[in-house]
């Protein structure tokens, strides 16, 4: 019952490149495609798909309607969207670096698309299972910044460099709270191989047994968001994910209201474009290996597997999209701020938090660890946070104002 | 800040509110589809203007005159009149032409604060696109023309007002004609009394003079009497035909005419001033 879909994809794939049994060099090739072009296909479908997911709810947030007018509910907008992008006229700047203006977004592409084989879609379903999955993720995640200063500077604009370095001070200072709140996991599971990571979140002994009630929470409670760690982790990832994808509310890069587009100020038409889907499936990407190391990968009650998986990335698309049409953005200063003063230490304090978690486990047990623990770990967290927020809130005026420079 | 942002959860909350609220409540989502759905205009507002015509046929019910009072008050001058001729040549009080620029018209109601016919009026119709840019915005009389029950839909207070002041002038109107028919009356009387007795006197002079005097100045009088009785006749015929008053009978009229020329033809054309409705 469980994991069945799983397998009969996977039972699918072995029938598909077992039909060129007889030629071995086309069936590394075939091998080859379907273990990349479904995923690729997939992936740009679900982009797709999500344009008309943010603009839609945005605009339910919004008190408005949103596009309605192409197609039932707006559905074939993405389409439309599309065409035009195609049909623009591609400008380039005169004096710009032509070699890097063209090769920026295209730099930007392949990254999220290799990121996203490191994705454990379901049980044995993954494009790349290495056994060091989520280093290679975040190295190749780190390609980005590559891309956005290659986009920034090549543009020859002043303003274009100015939005590129804040873009590329941003990524950069975010992926050290990303990674070390990933760390904490890999830490617990032992591993970094994406898969042992899905399996040390299900609980092995209550799925073994023949309760049902059992099986069903066994696929549930193991999930590292469910422990102190986890929880503070899933936390800091999630917003490290949203400033290394550019999202609201850090996208002071490349917002919709700012005159200047950042590093994407020159791009028109398909480039423009390529750079949208570029960030899209970035986003998704790392949503997807948040729910690998913290929401459980594929594992869910009834269906384990690849529904689960495509349910779980969208509720965190969603929860992304919720999150753009609540909160107005970050300056820069206050987003470096946040990074360095205040994500920074939480992380590192995560992870001693971890570890004590950890063995404490080992000495006393499930249950009165997952009390205690909870208890003393968060108490320890919610006491970090709020001190690191009095020690880093500027200081208050209180009566006349002295001014330092004034004679 | 905390670990769990109370303030950003709050945030969220709300507009999680707002997206699900959107679905069945109509102020969560104010939007009006145009151009299925059409939200109304407020009775106040005004576009450009149009012609009131009473009853059911445009042509004969309209109140307008062509008098181009108007014409002449609009300020960017995008009112163009023709007065209208009959069969004959003569002129009656209705526009053949009235072509307004819809594209120079400035909505400043000036045309309808100047008309005493309360007959132009502004319109609240904003959908006038047309695919031809000069032709197309110059709207001739026909399509101006609009009933009083239109008139009544779209703005019902103006309408209303409108319909008072017209039923009090010609209230207004009524109560004049019957105390100058009153007054007219008594001094019809007293010019009878008058005039027998003078009657009475010339006849005694005359039968003294009748001895003396030849009888040539009775004819010559009686000429004079007749040489100004034949115009006012005329003017007084057509007169009785267009108001509604009992003409008074016929000698102490002719005589009336005779010993008072002036006031009669300053009356004739007074009277002839009357528009038609009132």
């Amino acid at each position: 019952m469980n994991n069945f879909i799983d397998y009969k994809l996977i039972e699918l794939g072995q029938w598909a490149v077992g039909l060129f049994n007889d030629y071995p060099v086309v069936q590394i090739l075939v091998h080859l495609l379907l273990a990349t072009l479904p995923l690729a296909l997939a992936f740009m479908a679900a982009f797709g798909f999500s344009t008309w997911l943010e603009r839609k709810g945005l605009a339910r947030i919004q008190n408005r309607p949103g596009p309605n007018r192409v197609g039932i509910f707006g559905l074939l907008q993405p389409l439309a969207d599309g065409i035009k992008m195609l049909l623009k006229e591609d400008i380039v700047p005169d004096r710009s670096d032509k070699l890097f203006h063209l090769l920026a977004p295209v730099m930007l592409m392949v990254p999220a698309f290799i990121a996203i084989g490191f994705l454990p879609l379901g049980d044995g379903l993954m494009s790349l299972p290495l056994d060091s999955a989520i280093l290679f993720f975040f190295a190749v995640g780190s390609l980005n910044t590559i891309a956005v200063f290659m986009a920034g500077w090549s543009s020859r604009n002043k303003y274009s460099l100015l939005g590129g370095m804040r873009a590329v001070a941003q990524m950069i200072s975010y992926e050290i709270p990303l990674v070390l709140s990933a760390v904490t996991v890999i830490m617990i599971a032992g591993s970094l191989s994406a898969q042992e990571i899905v399996a040390s979140q299900q609980i092995e002994s209550w799925l073994a047994s023949g309760n049902l009630v059992k099986e069903f929470f066994g696929q549930i409670l193991g999930w590292h968001i469910f422990k102190p760690w986890g929880f503070a982790g899933f936390i800091f990832f999630f917003v490290a994910a949203l400033a290394e994808a550019n999202r609201s509310p850090f996208d002071l890069p490349e917002a919709d209201s700012e005159i200047i587009a950042g590093h994407l100020t020159e791009y028109s038409g398909f480039k423009y474009a390529i750079f949208f889907m570029a960030e899209y499936i970035s986003a998704f990407a790392i949503s997807g290996i948040a729910v690998t190391l913290f929401l459980g990968g594929w594992s869910g009650p009834v269906i384990a597997g690849l529904p689960w998986f495509i349910i779980k990335i969208f509720s965190l698309f969603a929860v992304m999209i919720w999150i753009r049409g609540t909160l107005p953005r970050l300056r820069v200063d206050q987003l470096m701020g946040y990074a360095w003063k205040f994500l920074l230490p939480l992380a590192i304090l995560n992870i001693f938090v971890a570890g004590f978690y950890y063995f404490s486990e080992q000495q006393f047990g499930g249950l009165t660890t997952f009390i205690g623990g909870w208890i003393i770990g968060f108490a320890i967290l919610q006491t970090a946070a709020k001190g690191l927020s009095r020690l880093n809130k500027s200081p208050t005026i209180n009566g006349k104002r002295v001014y330092q420079l004034v004679e | 800040m905390s670990l769990i942002a109370k303030g950003i959860l709050q945030g969220m909350a709300i507009t999680a509110k707002n997206f699900i609220q959107s679905y069945y409540k109509k102020e969560r989502l104010p939007t009006v589809q145009y151009p299925e759905e059409k939200s109304t205009v407020n009775q106040f507002t005004r576009n450009i203007p149009f012609l009131v015509y009473d009853g059911e046929d445009a042509i004969d019910g309209m109140r307008c005159t062509a008098c181009k009072l108007c014409e002449k008050a609009c300020p960017p001058q995008c009112i163009y009149i023709i007065k209208d001729t009959d069969e004959n040549g003569k002129p009656i009080k209705r526009p053949e032409v009235f072509d307004i620029d819809s594209s120079v018209c400035m909505s400043c109601q000036l045309c309808v604060e100047v008309c005493p016919f309360e007959s132009i009026r502004m319109d609240s119709e904003f959908e006038l696109s047309n695919e031809n840019r000069f032709e197309g915005l110059l709207i001739n009389r026909d399509e101006l023309l609009k009933s009083n029950e239109y008139y009544h839909e779209i703005h019902p207070i103006e309408a209303q007002d409108t319909d008072d002041r017209i039923a009090a002038k010609i209230a207004e109107a009524e109560a004049k004609k019957k105390a100058r028919e009153e007054k007219a009356r008594l001094a019809a009387e007293a010019k009878k009394a008058d005039a027998v007795m003078k009657n009475a006197k010339v006849a005694a002079v005359t039968e003294a003079l009748a001895a003396k005097a030849p009888a040539a100045e009775q004819i010559q009088e009686s000429e004079a009497k007749t040489g100004v009785i034949k115009p006012e006749a005329a003017a007084l015929g057509t007169t009785e035909k267009s108001a509604t008053k009992a003409p008074p009978p016929e000698p102490v009229s002719k005589d009336d005419q005779a010993s008072t020329p002036q006031t009669k033809e300053s009356k004739a054309p007074g009277e002839d001033s009357e528009p038609k409705i009132f």
